[in-house]
């Protein structure tokens, strides 16, 4: 054989070969765990189920708390769980129903928790506010405002769903 | 006896020149407190690494009593606390070494900071020690969530929310860390654990080996 047809060594030849067989051996036992760990993200989100909450004559033009229980499916372990809402009716008569989930890190927020503030939400951690509809209030420490929930009112009967982040800075 | 042992055992694998390397080898003057008081300040770095073996063994210890679920975590802990014989030292050990070894830490990092022992030849083993200084932080703040009681809840709540606002892979970075997008429950706690008990100090221990082969091979840095 001449030493010019020769591109490839016997060496050579065998180290890729090696290289080959012993990367896609590596990755034939990382694939399986790598896929298990990261399982949680590529899991489709569960569609939001719309809960009875409250009878809508007793909605108000002044934001109160109502508390309905799912039944949370966290894995294997089922549990009973509490949720809250603030919902009343706006100027135009439509209902907003805000997460009282602070958005700076994730304390409950009360309506007018604050003497100072009557006509705001606030929210007691460190003091951040929010105006009625959900706006935060500049120069406080959340950044964002109250998430809506997903609502409908079905035979009289307000039912929410998933507390869905609203869109756009501030 | 336990000489004849050795020597049986020297004899066929020659395994003194193996201790010598590690145990046996000169201390420069300027860094022994015997000789100047001062260079006490190289002892940090030696400090951190003996907290650490104290955080490895303590925490060795406690994964016999303790379960990483949500029904019955606390009451391990509670259980390992008040009813074994000397549980109250064994989780002092790891709950209050968790913060010393952060402190050790620190001030061997200022120490080889304000003396410019960083600089070149030991660039290297500068970013392997902030790594270190990361993979720290992650166990501290795994096993923070590990008790399952209030604070610890609350405070992974907050970690989770902050790792939420990263962009673009925030939510995904907090799906992955969380087992779940929005509960703060049972994978949540096995993930913690499973991070915190071998993901971590895995890493931890490829990071040292790393940081005192290079130690040994490029000597300390020089007097002031």
């Amino acid at each position: 054989m001449s030493e010019k047809k020769q591109q490839v060594s016997r060496r050579q030849f065998l180290n890729y070969t090696l290289t080959g067989v012993g990367g896609f051996m590596a990755a034939g036992m990382l694939a399986p765990m790598v896929r298990f760990a990261i399982d949680p993200v590529l899991q489709a989100s569960s569609g939001g189920d719309m809960h009875a909450v409250v009878d809508v004559s007793e909605i108000t033009t002044e934001p109160q708390r109502f508390d309905w229980t799912i039944e949370q499916v966290d894995a294997w372990y089922t549990s009973d769980v509490t949720h809250s809402a603030w919902v009343y009716k706006d100027d135009n008569d439509e209902i907003v129903a805000l997460s009282p989930t602070c958005k700076h890190l994730g304390c409950a927020v009360n309506w007018a928790g604050d003497p100072d503030h009557p006509d705001q939400f606030f929210c007691p951690c460190h003091e951040g506010r929010y105006y009625k509809d959900g706006v935060n209030v500049p120069n406080t420490p959340p950044n964002a405002a109250l998430d809506l929930f997903e609502f409908e009112v079905r035979e009289g009967t307000l039912y929410l769903g998933n507390a869905i982040e609203r869109g756009g800075d501030n | 006896m336990l000489q004849k042992v050795y020597d049986w055992i020297d004899e066929r694998v020659d395994i003194t020149p193996l201790w010598r390397d590690i145990a046996d080898h000169e201390v420069p003057e300027h860094v022994n407190p015997a000789h100047h008081f001062s260079a006490f300040v190289y002892c940090f770095g030696g400090l951190t690494f003996f907290v650490t073996v104290i955080q490895i063994l303590s925490g060795m210890f406690l994964t016999m009593y303790y379960v990483p679920d949500i029904e019955n975590a606390w009451r391990s802990v509670y259980y390992l606390q008040t009813e074994v014989a000397h549980g109250q030292i064994v989780r002092g050990m790891h709950h209050w070494g968790a913060s010393v070894v952060i402190v050790m830490l620190f001030l061997h990092t200022l120490r080889v900071f304000f003396q410019g022992a960083y600089k070149k030849p030991r660039e290297l083993n500068w970013m392997v020690g902030v790594l270190i200084f990361f993979v720290m932080l992650a166990l501290g703040l795994t096993g923070y969530l590990l008790p399952w009681d209030n604070k610890a809840y609350f405070a992974t709540v907050v970690t989770l929310e902050i790792a939420e606002g990263v962009p673009v892979i925030g939510e995904m970075a907090k799906t992955l860390l969380n087992g779940d997008p929005n509960i703060v429950g049972a994978q949540t706690l096995a993930r913690f654990f499973a991070i915190h008990v071998f993901f971590l100090p895995a890493a931890l221990f490829a990071l040292m080996a790393i940081h005192f082969i290079m130690i040994r091979k490029q000597g300390i840095s020089g007097p002031l």
